[in-house]
């Protein structure tokens, strides 16, 4: 019979971290939750011959109040999936955020879309059972792991010594990260640095463990508020963070979030073809990405997709998870950003990026079903607000034209540390033209396929302009329909295939253009840039990743 | 008497009872804890008790509720397998794909071969454990051929 209470402290569990160090990872603090007795002690008996130390406990309530009475007590939590209590990736989730431990998940079940929420869950890692010894033999790399993007935070603004430092001797732009999932938060903040002001706000952070912030829906929308508010100029992460007021909120999660959010931007209304590259930049996993919702209401709104074809896509970037309730984001390597549900998609070209990959997604079914309500509903006109406006759009058309005429002269190179690119961008109110033109050029953001890191910071600022009029402007504006969408509607997942995207985009510029391309006319050019989407050239002097070089 | 227990394990392996893990968790063992092994098959076979009883009540219920047979047997299986129980795993696995297909009797049927299944492994591991118990401490743990 299961005992209510059943954990067993480890006597030096509160034993100082230098200590435990020395004969690293001998001695990590392990916290293993698991409702079946069998496998409870199974695990313990194979963490403690693998000297470490052994916590365990058989609810994740008890595993949650042990955390929180010893913040510092734990180095790594394993905690199984189904557990009658509490779900276990609830349980990561808040481990995630409260503590900012690493978590790895395990379970009997397999089964991908189980494992693909782990990952989007921002699980570090995921165990399918019977767990062997060897699988735990290596858990302390997450701890590692963990260690040293908070250490490499602290390194940018201490020029101290660290006990572990030659772990920090990697250059800030290094993109290498593992298949964690969850490192993209740190990076994005991290990248940040150059152009903010932080040093205030590292002090208070490099001690602490930093929470991981769940962009909800709300916290999103008030983001949103405070960066209209200021004017997509002057929108910086230490203010918005002031005009959001949330407690809790740092600096570092705001800059992230803002830079997420300009790529995101910029790439729905600038990279037409090339979706690809402003994909990757959001892999970072607990961060939402507001995209592909907003993404799929753009291409709704525009109202230049026949229904079918929407539907068709809808259909097929969501068939592939509609069985099931979770969207089936992605990999545990984010680097592998193409392996994995590329099939049914249209894309000649299989190189075409789910977007979300490596995104947690808070979405479940029902929020996918708004998500199709909302994408069928603009499409059928019925709601007005839904549509972008005239004049919003045509401001919008502009900046991103502005904005892309004036990208050519930014340095797009992967040096990730220019975020302060183009703060002169201007918008240029001629290049209706030039867009047009520009259509069918390949020009790309060329991370695509890259690593997390290098496709953040190619020119960001890029889309400035734009934020203001599309989607995010919250009070009734509503050019593209986030709102209904939610924030955490990140999700086109599968879905935001980048035949999605450039419909998307082509539906946006199109509506703005002539107005009424015929349908034809419109499938036939979104074809036509979809098979151009091949190689794309170094136009803009990039040395990133071209197209085709992109693992498949 | 090692040889004896040997041969056992070789058989209880080559019939198809016992997999790999079991072999995992008898590396496990050591001075500290000899006989790590039977006491996770006892804690198995007493926790057990209470899972194979709300299954067998849920299956009395009309119609049934394939959710929670599924939920439960995935509950049993992740056990059962922990310690290597290979037959008991197998049934299992036929167990949950009858629940999603919807076939009530495929359960029934099935479950009643699980229970034979999880009988027959007890017997054996008991018998097993005994001779272990007898044979001493000593031998480590060598993988069937």
């Amino acid at each position: 019979m299961n005992l209510g209470m059943n954990f067993t402290s480890s006597s030096s569990s509160w034993k100082s971290n230098d200590k435990a160090s020395d004969q690293f990872p001998a001695g990590l603090r392990v916290l293993v939750v698991d409702d079946d007795p069998t496998c409870l002690r199974i695990l313990e008996k194979m963490l403690r011959n693998c000297l470490y130390e052994v916590t365990k406990c058989n609810r994740a309530e008890i595993a949650l109040n042990l955390l929180r009475d010893n913040k510092n007590g734990y180095d790594v939590v394993l905690s199984d999936v189904h557990m009658p209590d509490m779900d276990g990736f609830k349980l990561l989730e808040l481990v995630g955020l409260e503590m900012d431990l690493p978590v790895l998940m395990m379970s009997a079940d397999d089964s991908m879309d189980v494992v693909l929420k782990g990952v989007t869950h921002g699980a570090c890692d995921y165990l399918i059972k019977p767990v062997r010894m060897e699988a735990l033999k290596n858990i302390w790399q997450h701890v590692v792991r963990k260690k040293k993007h908070e250490w490499k935070e602290k390194d940018f603004e201490q020029s101290g010594s660290f006990e572990e430092g030659e772990k920090c001797q990697k250059p800030l732009e290094d993109v290498d990260y593992s298949s964690s999932a969850n490192e993209g938060n740190w990076r994005g903040s991290k990248k940040r640095k150059d152009e903010e002001d932080e040093s205030e706000d590292r002090d208070d952070t490099s001690q602490l463990k930093k929470p991981r912030v769940v962009w909800s829906v709300e916290l999103h929308q008030q983001f949103v508020n405070a960066v209209n508010q200021l004017g997509i100029d002057k929108a910086v992460p230490k203010k918005i963070l002031e005009l959001m007021n949330v407690p809790g909120l740092t600096r570092e999660n705001v800059a992230s979030h803002l830079q997420k959010f300009r790529l995101y931007l910029r790439r729905l209304s600038g990279a037409s073809p090339h979706q690809n590259a402003l994909n990757n930049s959001f892999m970072g996993p607990s961060d939402p990405t507001f995209l592909n919702g907003l993404d799929f209401q753009a291409l709704a709104t525009s109202g230049q997709i026949p229904p079918q074809s929407l539907a068709t896509l809808q259909a097929a970037t969501l068939g592939r998870s509609t069985s099931k309730s979770t969207i089936p984001v992605a990999l545990v390597d984010q680097r592998n950003i193409f392996s994995f549900e590329n099939p049914q998609q249209r894309n000649n070209n299989s190189k075409q990026v789910n977007l979300l990959h490596g995104i947690p997604t808070n979405m479940d079914s029902k929020q996918l079903a708004n998500l199709q309500q909302s994408a069928y509903m603009s499409r059928s006109n019925s709601v007005p607000s839904h549509m972008v406006q005239p004049q919003p759009r045509t401001q919008l058309l502009n900046d991103i034209a502005g904005t892309r005429v004036s990208r050519n002269g930014i340095d797009f190179s992967r040096s990730n540390s220019e975020i302060s690119v183009s703060k002169n961008v201007v918008p240029n109110y001629d290049v209706y033209n030039e867009i047009n033109q520009n259509r069918n050029q390949d020009w790309t953001l060329q991370n695509v396929g890259s690593t997390y890191g290098s496709s953040l910071h190619v020119g960001p600022d890029v889309l400035r302009p734009v934020l203001v009029e599309p989607g995010f402007t919250s009070k009734g504006q509503s050019s593209l329909p986030v709102k209904s969408l939610g924030i955490d509607q990140q999700f086109n997942s599968s879905l935001a295939d980048n035949s999605l995207r450039v419909k998307a985009e082509m539906g946006f510029e199109n509506g703005l253009y002539s107005g009424h391309f015929g349908q034809d006319d419109l499938m036939s050019a979104i074809l036509k840039q979809q098979e151009g989407m091949g190689p794309v050239g170094n136009e803009f002097g990039f040395d990133g990743y071209h197209l085709d070089n992109l693992p498949v | 008497m090692q040889k004896q227990l040997a041969k056992m394990k070789q058989s209880l392996f080559d019939q198809g009872y016992l997999d790999e893990q079991f072999i995992q968790l008898e590396e496990l063992q050591d001075d500290a804890n000899p006989n790590f092994v039977e006491e996770v098959v006892t804690l198995y076979y007493r926790d057990s008790v209470r899972l194979v009883q709300n299954i067998e009540q849920a299956l009395e219920k009309n119609p049934l509720d394939f959710a929670k047979l599924d939920s439960y047997m995935h509950q049993f299986k992740g056990s059962s397998s922990s310690f290597g129980a290979k037959k008991v795993k197998t049934e299992c696995t036929q167990f949950r794909d009858h629940c999603r297909a919807g076939n009530a009797d495929g359960c029934k049927r099935t479950f009643q071969e699980l229970k034979k299944e999880y009988a027959t492994l007890k017997k054996k591991l008991e018998v097993y454990f005994q001779f272990a118990r007898q044979a001493g401490p000593v031998e480590k743990a060598c993988r069937p051929k």
